[in-house]
């Protein structure tokens, strides 16, 4: 692209020529003092906040740091090693993986349950669809608390319904194994809102003749589900998928009110972890290692989902 | 598509109901134990008589709660207008500007929205601390007031508008300002609203970075105040905890509700095309 003076991108007209011929001036020429204007700000911004804490971080990562924060000694990818020689930190990187794949696939199944049940042609129907994308307007601090009390021992609602039954009651938040399961569940259903009403909206745009031809040649609305409706869907499926494990990878805020991390660091999932290094025990080199160790995951998965953005651009 | 029999259509309603109460559920349990009295919860009571609006007052009346609403109302809407305004500049730049290193740009905002701000907390809390900016109302909004997401999903948005347009808006003497203003963000108002609804949201559901950088019920948002309640001594007055969160939750549930439909309209545009 020729610079500062390119042409329009709709194809130029004689008139349009004319125009510019006649008012004196290239119309393009003062283009990147608007540019400068218009994206200044955020440019400015995402410098100072995205760009500059990243390198940051990467730097910091390769030293020990003093209580403040300060690199003191540079020992290269020494941080690095004894993260990833360290049994601590491989169960949090365990226990982020268990999580987000629980996360992913139980949120993509009930997400689909959901839409697929909302599709249907029934009176009121419309009520059920908003009650099903209601935890899109819940926070993580409401959803904490309202989950927190039905884990809660003894006075919770899953203890008492154990009770009544007189089934062994479980300690959901303090039994290591339980404890995953219980964030988990929180997750999910935090996340169920914003799944279901992007998978709808996928259903719905679904040709209803490619089921009306399925119905004739006689397929079995399991069989029309697996071979029309999850193939017309998958990218938006994708997706998905990705934001939601993006966002699984990130999470902290269910962590640190259920669980803060625990019982035996069973939750102590890789947020949480840099989270205490840095700001409990002041570990700032170890933590920005933990930290790189996070962005080079979550590129990972960004990356694919920008493919997958182009491909459906260009469609 | 066949008429059902009455069975049929009740086994689905049935089916509709349970998986709505699996959602309801929480909401229900956290609404309805509001209502109780702490020591009713605390014997392992679900099912009281005693229901009263006292919890409510309770949590009005001792703690900050409804500041923290204000807090986060200011602060979300704050971020919402200065992420509509700069994304939808930026955007613009990206479709209608052309200078020289322009794509290159464009790739390195897009690259920026690889990178998770949780991994960014360590320098940006120095940084903010450098700024003088700790515990106050601009420590939330300063490095959210525009987002790489927001300019890419404004480009896309923008780049819909008809080269006719511009090349009209051209003849009539616009300067790239008018146009921006009188037809730009008109022709792309869905993904803007969409744009606003997502920002205001993600502000508003900020968690880490404000717990890390307010300490006074003065600036503290709702997210962390909740936390504050939910760790202080009032940890075992389940009761009043419940209310908190049910004040909480209604204002974002009716924001939700009031914009669904722009909302649906704008995610569909953007996950189909």
């Amino acid at each position: 692209m020729e610079a500062g003076h390119s042409v329009p991108k709709s194809q130029p007209t004689v008139k349009s020529f004319a125009k510019t011929a006649a008012k004196g001036f290239n119309v393009h020429v003062n283009d990147k003092y608007y540019a400068a204007a218009f994206l200044g700000p955020s440019l400015l911004i995402l410098g100072v906040f995205v760009f500059y804490p990243m390198v940051r971080t990467l730097y910091l990562s390769l030293f020990l740091t003093n209580n403040v924060g300060r690199p003191t000694v540079f020992v290269g990818l020494k941080n690095y090693v004894s993260l990833l020689t360290s049994a601590a930190y491989r169960a949090s990187l365990t226990a982020t993986g268990f999580y987000v794949v629980g996360v992913v696939v139980l949120t993509l199944a009930l997400g689909i349950l959901l839409a697929q049940a909302t599709v249907q042609k029934l009176a009121g129907i419309q009520w059920f669809r908003t009650i099903f994308s209601a935890t899109m307007g819940v926070s993580v601090s409401v959803a904490a608390i309202f989950w927190l009390f039905i884990f809660s021992p003894s006075v919770g609602l899953l203890d008492q319904i154990a009770a009544f039954f007189h089934l062994p009651v479980i300690n959901w938040l303090t039994d290591p194994g339980w404890a995953m399961v219980a964030i988990i569940v929180s997750t999910v259903w935090m996340n169920l809102g914003f799944t279901f009403l992007i998978l709808f909206g996928a259903l719905q745009m679904v040709p209803p003749t490619l089921y009306e031809a399925a119905d004739i040649e006689g397929a079995s609305k399991r069989y029309q589900f697996w071979h029309v409706t999850l193939p017309m869907i998958s990218p938006t499926l994708f997706f998905t998928a990705t934001v939601t494990l993006i966002g699984a990878f990130k999470s902290f805020g269910l962590i640190d009110l259920m669980t803060a991390g625990g019982p035996n660091n069973a939750t102590n999932l890789m947020v949480y972890q840099v989270y205490k290094d840095a700001f409990l025990t002041g570990n700032y080199g170890m933590a920005s290692a933990e930290s790189i160790i996070l962005a080079l995951v979550i590129a990972l998965f960004t990356l694919l989902q920008f493919k997958f953005l182009e491909k459906r651009v260009t469609y | 598509m066949m008429s059902l029999t009455k069975t049929h259509k009740s086994l689905r309603y049935l089916g509709l109901g349970l998986l709505a109460l699996l959602i309801l559920g929480p909401f229900i349990l956290g609404f309805w134990t509001s209502l109780m009295p702490t020591a009713d919860i605390a014997k392992g009571i679900l099912i009281s008589s005693h229901l009263s609006l006292a919890n409510y007052v309770d949590a009005v009346q001792q703690t900050a709660i409804l500041r923290y609403l204000v807090n986060s109302l200011v602060i979300s809407t704050l971020t919402m207008l200065a992420q509509v305004l700069f994304c939808s500049l930026g955007a613009y730049t990206f479709v209608f500007l052309k200078f020289k290193g322009r794509d290159f740009l464009f790739y390195v905002i897009l690259a920026t929205m690889m990178l998770p701000f949780e991994a960014e907390v360590i320098p940006n809390f120095a940084t903010v601390r450098f700024l003088n900016l700790l515990n106050h109302y601009a420590v939330m909004v300063i490095p959210f007031l525009t987002s790489a997401f927001g300019i890419f999903m404004l480009r896309q948005a923008f780049r819909q508008i008809p080269g006719e347009l511009k090349e009209a808006a051209d003849i009539e003497g616009l300067n790239h300002w008018q146009f921006y203003w009188r037809v730009a963000l008109p022709y792309a108002r869905i993904s803007i609203f969409t744009l606003a609804a997502y920002s205001f949201l993600e502000s508003w559901n900020q968690y880490l970075w404000p717990m890390l950088t307010t300490f006074s019920d003065k600036f503290r948002p709702v997210q962390d105040g909740l936390r504050q309640l939910q760790s202080q001594e009032t940890f075992n007055n389940w009761g009043m905890i419940q209310a908190s969160a049910v004040i909480v939750v209604i204002p974002t549930l009716l924001v939700l509700f009031v914009g669904q439909h722009y909302f649906k309209n704008g995610l569909n545009e953007g996950a189909t095309k």
